[in-house]
C-alpha cells in the first residue's frame, strides 16, 4: 500500500519532466530555423501544398497557441502523419513496436545472464586473469561503435561461418506465429510451434548480442565495483564470523547491497540500449522502430522522426520510474 | 620615472618567479599528478593511443600515400595490398589515406564538441551552483529535460531538424553533452561556494562574475578535464553513428562513420571497406576512455596514492 | 593447561602492503580460561583487532597472512582445520562482536532474517523454533517488544539497540567463547554502561568465556577477571585485574595507568608516555618498547625480553621485571 503511494508520488514528480520532454520535441519540430511546414510536408511537396499545410497546422499562430494545439493532439494520440507511408505515425510505430521490444528484452536478458555473474566473479577474483579479461571486455564494450560491431558479426557469423541468419526476424517463407504479444519468441512458444521458435531464436541471437554489448560492459563494470565496495563492509565480516559459507556471503549478503547502485546505473544506461537499437535494427534489417526511424531519416520524414523521438524518450522516462520503484524495493532505507 | 621594480611584471623572470611562488602548491600538485600518471599503465597506454591518433591526423597530408578524394576507377574495390594498405573503395580511392584524413575529422569533432559543451556546461553549472536558489532550479530542471532523452536519439532528432551536415551534427551532439558538464560543475560549485576564500573574495569587494570565473571555475577544472576526456570518446561514437545513418558528414567527406555507411553495401564481398574505419573508431575511443578513467583515478583524492 | 579454553602460541601475522611488510603480531602467547572474562588492552593500532580476527581466521589474504604459531581451541589447532570445520566453529563455538554497531548488521535484511540465519545455520531447528530462540535472546538482552524488533531493519534501531541485537545474535548458539572487539567504544557513555552490564550478566550466567578488547582501562577494571596488555604487536604483561592495577610490572603498563584518570582517548594515553607508537613495518629490535622506556637498559636494544613471573599468575615481558627469572618460554 505504501509502495503504491510511493509510485503515485513518483508519477506526480514525473509530470513536469514529461511536459518538458514534449516542449523540447515541440521546439525541435516547430521552432528550429528552417521551415517547419516544409519539413512536415516533405522536401518534394509543392509550394501551394506547403502554404496550405502551414495554415492547416496553424503555423501562422503564436508559438504558445501552437504548443497547446500540439499537446491536444498528443493527448489524443496524434503524432501527425508520416510523409513516407501516408499513415498516422502512431499506427506505424504500433506496428514496429513489438519487434523493438522483443530485441530490447532479449538484450537485457543477455545482460543479466552474462553481466551479473561476470561482474560478481571479477569482484571475487579481483586482479586475477578473469578480472583482467573482463576489464578488457568492458573497455572494448563502452568504446565500441555499435554499427561496426554489427557489421563485423555479420561478416563472421553470417558470411564466413554461415552459422546464423543475417537479417529479419524469420526466414522468408515462414509465417509468423499468431500475434498475442507481438514477440515472435513468446508467441511461438504459446503456439507450441517449435520450428518457428527456433528460427526466430536464431534470428535474434546476433542483433541481441550486438545491442547488448555496450550495456553488458556497463553492467559488468558497475556490478564489479559495487561488489568490491560492499565486500569491504563490516557486516560482511560479521556474516563470515558467524560461519556463513562463502557462496551465501557473496550471493546473499553482498549481492543485494551491491544491486542498489547497480539498478540506478542500469536504468540510466537503458538510454544506450534505446539509442543502440536504432543502429542495430538498421544493420540486421530488424523491422522495429529503430529501422523505421532511419528509413524516415533518409526520406526526411519529420513527423515520423519526431514521433519516434517522443515515444522513445517517454519510454526511457518510464523505465527509470520502474527503476526507482525497484530501488525502493531493494533499499529499505528509502522511506516511502 | 625610477626604474621598474622586479615585481612590476614588465620583467619576465620576475613575473614568472612570482607566479611560481604564488602557485607553488598547484605546481607541485601538477607534477605529482604527472608522476602518478606515468606509473599507471592504462594512463600510459591511453596517452600513447591519443598521441598517435593526433600525430596521424596532423601528419595526414605527409603520411597518407594518396589524395583521399582522388578517384581511380581502374583500381576500384581492390583488396588490401602493399600499394593500398587498407584496399580501395568503389571509386578506387585509397582507404588508408581516407582513414588517416578521417582521424582529422573525428578528432576535430571531438575537440569542438567538448569545447562548446564543456564551455557552456561549465558556465551554466558554475552559475547554478554558485548562485543557487531559483536560478539553480530553473537551469537544472531544463538540463534534466535534456537528460531524459537517450543521447543518440536526441542528437538524431536535432541533427535531422537542423538538416544533414557535419556542422549541424556537431551542434546537435554538443547540445546533448551540455548537461553532463553542467551537472558535474554544479556539484563542485556547491562545495566550493562554502570555502573560506570565496567569503574572503566577497569581503574584498569582488563581483559575482569575477568570483565565478576566478574562483569557482578554476576549482572545478580537474574534474572537467576528466569528463572532457571521456566525452571526446563518446562524441566520436555518437557523431560517427549520426554519419552512419546519413545525418552527419556527407560523402565524399572521408568521415569514418560515413565511410562505414557506404562500405556496408560492399560488406559481403569487400570486407576491408567497412572494417578499417571502424577499427580506427574503436581504437581511438578506447584511448580516450582508458586515459580518462586513469586520469579520474589519479585525480580522485580518495584513491590517490 | 587444562583450564584453558583457547591457547594461542607464538602467533605471528604479517600484512604485505605496498609500503612494506607490516609485522602486526609477533610471537604472541595468550590463553583464555573457561568462564573468565579476559581483557586485552592496548593503544589503537597495536594489533588487538588483528589478534581477534586471527582467532577466527578472518584475516583477508591478501594482504594479510598468518605466518606461524598455533591457536588451540579445546586442544585442536584451528589454524590447520579445513575451512568447513572452521565455519562450524564460527558463530557456534566462538562468536564475535565488532566495534561499529552501525555497520556490523546488514542494512538490507531485517534483524529477524539475520538472526534466524545464524541460528538455523548451526542448530537443526525449524523456522518457528529459530524464531522463538531469537525472541528469547532479545528478551535476555532486555530488548523491549522483541517480536517487532525482529521485523525491523537495522537503520530503524539506535546504536545501543543494534549492539544488543549483535550480542543476542552472537550468544544465540551458546558459544564457549565470545570475542568482543571494542563493543562499546562507539556508544554513548550511558548506553555503554547498559550494554556492558548486559554482556557481563549474560556471559557470567552461561559460563561463556569472553575475550574483551578495549583501550579503556576503566572498563577493564569493572568487567574483567584477567588482563593482557599489548604493545606494538606483542603481549607485554598478563595479570589478574587486581594485581595489574595494584602493582603493574611493565613500564608500559605503568605509563598506561598513569594516564588513567582521563583515559577516554588514545591521544591522552600517548601524551603521558614520551615518544610515539612505533610503526610496525620496521619495529625496534629487542624490546619494542625500549625507545620510549624510562627504564631501558643496554640489553633491551637487541634482546627480546622473556616472560618473568612476578606474582601469582602475573607475567611481565621485561628485562627489568622484578622477581626471579623463569626459563625461556
Amino acid at each position: 500500500m505504501r509502495l503504491l503511494r510511493y509510485i503515485g508520488k513518483r508519477l506526480l514528480h514525473l509530470v513536469p519532466v514529461l511536459l518538458g520532454v514534449t516542449v523540447l520535441v515541440f521546439f525541435i519540430s516547430h521552432a528550429i530555423p528552417g521551415d517547419p511546414a516544409r519539413m512536415m510536408a516533405g522536401q518534394k511537396a509543392s509550394r501551394e501544398a506547403v502554404e496550405n499545410l502551414r495554415r492547416s497546422m496553424g503555423l501562422d499562430r503564436p508559438l504558445h497557441e501552437q504548443y497547446l494545439r500540439y499537446m491536444k493532439g498528443l493527448l489524443h494520440g496524434d503524432l501527425g502523419r508520416s510523409v513516407r507511408s501516408q499513415r498516422p505515425v502512431v499506427e506505424d510505430l504500433k506496428d514496429f513496436f513489438p519487434a523493438t521490444l522483443e530485441l530490447t528484452l532479449a538484450s537485457m536478458t543477455l545482460c543479466l545472464v552474462v553481466g551479473l555473474p561476470l561482474g560478481i566473479l571479477s569482484a571475487v577474483r579481483r586482479n586475477r586473469p578473469l578480472d583482467h579479461a573482463s576489464r578488457v571486455f568492458s573497455v572494448c564494450g563502452v568504446s565500441m561503435p555499435v554499427f561496426w560491431l554489427g557489421l563485423m558479426l555479420l561478416l563472421l557469423f553470417y558470411r564466413n561461418l554461415q552459422w546464423l541468419p543475417g537479417s529479419g526476424r524469420l526466414d522468408v517463407g515462414l509465417d509468423p506465429p499468431a500475434s498475442v504479444t507481438g514477440l515472435y519468441l513468446v508467441d511461438a512458444l504459446l503456439e507450441g510451434n517449435r520450428p518457428v521458435f527456433l528460427n526466430a531464436l536464431s534470428h535474434i541471437i546476433l542483433p541481441a548480442f550486438c545491442l547488448s554489448y555496450v550495456y553488458l560492459a556497463v553492467i559488468t563494470r558497475i556490478v564489479r565495483s559495487s561488489m568490491i565496495a560492499v565486500m569491504e563492509q563490516d557486516y560482511v565480516t560479521t556474516a563470515r564470523a558467524n560461519g556463513i559459507s562463502e557462496p551465501v556471503v557473496i550471493l546473499k549478503h553482498c549481492l543485494k547491497n551491491s544491486l542498489i547502485p547497480t539498478v540506478t546505473i542500469a536504468g540510466l544506461s537503458v538510454g544506450e540500449l534505446l539509442g543502440g537499437a536504432i543502429l542495430t535494427e538498421t544493420i540486421f534489417g530488424w523491422p522495429g522502430m529503430g529501422k523505421y526511424v532511419v528509413d524516415s531519416v533518409n526520406f526526411l520524414d519529420f513527423p515520423a522522426i519526431m514521433g519516434f523521438t517522443l515515444v522513445v524518450s517517454l519510454s526511457y522516462v518510464l523505465i527509470n520510474l520502474a527503476v526507482d520503484v525497484i530501488y525502493a524495493f531493494l533499499n529499505p532505507q528509502i522511506r516511502y | 620615472m625610477p626604474s621598474s621594480t622586479p615585481r612590476s611584471g614588465t620583467d619576465p623572470t620576475g613575473g614568472w618567479r612570482r607566479f611560481r611562488e604564488e602557485h607553488a602548491w598547484q605546481i607541485r600538485e601538477f607534477f605529482f599528478t604527472l608522476h602518478l600518471l606515468r606509473r599507471n599503465p592504462s594512463a600510459v597506454a591511453g596517452f600513447v593511443i591519443i598521441c598517435s591518433m593526433v600525430f596521424l591526423a596532423l601528419a595526414a597530408p605527409w603520411v597518407a600515400p594518396y589524395d583521399p578524394i582522388r578517384i581511380s576507377l581502374s583500381e576500384r574495390l581492390s583488396p588490401p595490398s602493399w600499394h593500398h594498405l587498407f584496399g580501395t573503395d568503389e571509386l578506387g580511392r585509397d582507404l588508408f589515406s581516407r582513414v588517416l584524413y578521417g582521424a582529422r575529422i573525428s578528432l576535430r569533432i571531438g575537440l569542438l564538441v567538448v569545447g562548446i559543451a564543456g564551455g557552456l556546461g561549465t558556465i551554466l553549472g558554475a552559475v547554478a551552483g554558485y548562485v543557487g536558489g531559483k536560478t539553480d532550479d530553473v537551469i537544472m530542471r531544463c538540463l534534466d529535460i535534456v537528460l531524459s532523452f537517450p543521447s543518440l536519439v536526441l542528437a538524431m532528432a536535432l541533427a535531422a531538424a537542423l538538416g544533414p551536415s557535419l556542422r549541424n551534427a556537431i551542434l546537435a551532439v554538443a547540445f546533448v553533452m551540455i548537461p553532463k558538464f553542467a551537472r558535474l560543475v554544479r556539484g563542485e560549485a556547491l562545495a566550493v561556494r562554502e570555502r573560506p576564500f570565496i567569503a574572503a573574495a566577497k569581503v574584498s569587494g569582488a563581483s559575482h562574475t569575477w568570483i565565478v570565473f576566478h574562483h569557482v571555475i578554476p576549482n572545478c577544472l580537474s574534474s572537467v578535464i576528466v569528463l572532457g576526456t571521456l566525452v571526446v570518446g563518446e562524441t566520436i561514437l555518437i557523431a560517427s553513428s549520426l554519419s552512419f545513418i546519413g545525418l552527419g558528414a556527407q560523402p565524399p567527406t572521408p568521415e569514418w562513420g560515413a565511410m562505414i555507411s557506404v562500405g556496408r553495401k560492399f560488406l559481403m564481398d569487400q570486407w576491408w571497406y567497412a572494417t578499417f574505419p571502424g577499427l580506427f573508431i574503436l581504437v581511438t575511443v578506447i584511448g580516450f576512455n582508458i586515459f580518462g578513467d586513469a586520469l579520474r583515478d589519479v585525480l580522485d583524492p580518495r584513491i590517490r596514492r | 593447561m587444562n583450564g584453558d579454553l583457547l591457547h594461542i602460541q607464538d602467533l605471528s601475522v604479517r600484512f604485505f602492503t605496498y609500503q612494506g611488510v607490516v609485522r602486526a603480531l609477533e610471537g604472541v602467547h595468550l590463553a583464555v580460561r573457561r568462564g573468565e572474562i579476559l581483557g586485552l588492552v592496548g593503544e589503537t593500532g597495536c594489533g588487538k583487532s588483528v589478534l581477534a580476527r586471527s582467532i577466527l581466521r578472518l584475516i583477508a589474504d591478501p594482504p594479510g597472512r598468518i605466518m606461524g604459531g598455533r591457536i588451540l581451541f579445546k586442544g585442536r589447532d584451528m589454524l590447520t582445520l579445513p575451512m568447513k570445520e572452521m565455519r562450524r566453529i564460527r558463530g557456534n563455538d566462538i562468536s564475535m562482536i565488532f566495534q561499529e554497531p552501525m555497520t556490523s548488521l546488514n542494512p538490507v535484511f531485517t534483524v529477524g532474517n539475520q538472526m534466524e540465519e545464524v541460528v538455523r545455520l548451526h542448530q537443526k531447528v525449524s523456522r518457528k523454533a529459530a524464531r522463538r530462540i531469537c525472541v528469547e535472546m532479545l528478551e535476555q538482552v532486555r530488548m523491549p517488544d522483541p517480536e517487532s524488533v525482529l521485523r525491523k531493519y537495522p537503520h530503524e534501531l539506535s546504536g545501543g539497540m543494534r549492539q544488543r541485537v549483535m550480542i543476542a545474535m552472537e550468544l544465540s548458539c551458546r558459544p564457549d567463547l565470545l570475542i568482543a572487539d571494542e563493543p562499546t567504544t562507539a556508544l554513548d557513555v550511558t548506553v555503554q554502561a547498559q550494554v556492558l552490564h548486559i554482556l557481563n550478566e549474560l556471559t557470567r550466567a552461561r559460563g561463556t568465556s569472553v575475550l574483551f578488547i578495549t583501550h579503556d582501562l576503566g572498563v577493564v577494571a569493572h568487567l574483567c577477571d584477567r588482563v593482557a596488555v599489548m604493545y606494538a604487536g606483542k603481549i607485554v604483561e598478563t595479570a589478574p585485574v587486581d594485581a595489574l592495577f595494584r602493582s603493574p610490572g611493565h613500564p608500559y603498563t605503568r605509563g598506561l595507568l598513569a594516564a588513567v584518570p582521563s583515559v577516554d582517548e588514545d591521544r591522552e594515553v600517548l601524551a603521558s608516555i614520551p615518544g610515539v607508537v612505533p610503526g610496525l613495518i620496521d619495529p625496534p629490535a629487542g624490546c619494542r618498547f625500549h625507545p620510549r622506556c624510562p627504564a631501558a637498559r643496554k640489553e633491551c636494544e637487541h634482546l627480546e625480553p622473556a616472560g618473568v613471573e612476578v606474582g601469582k599468575d602475573h607475567w611481565v615481558f621485561c628485562h627489568a621485571g622484578r622477581g626471579k627469572v623463569k626459563g625461556e618460554r
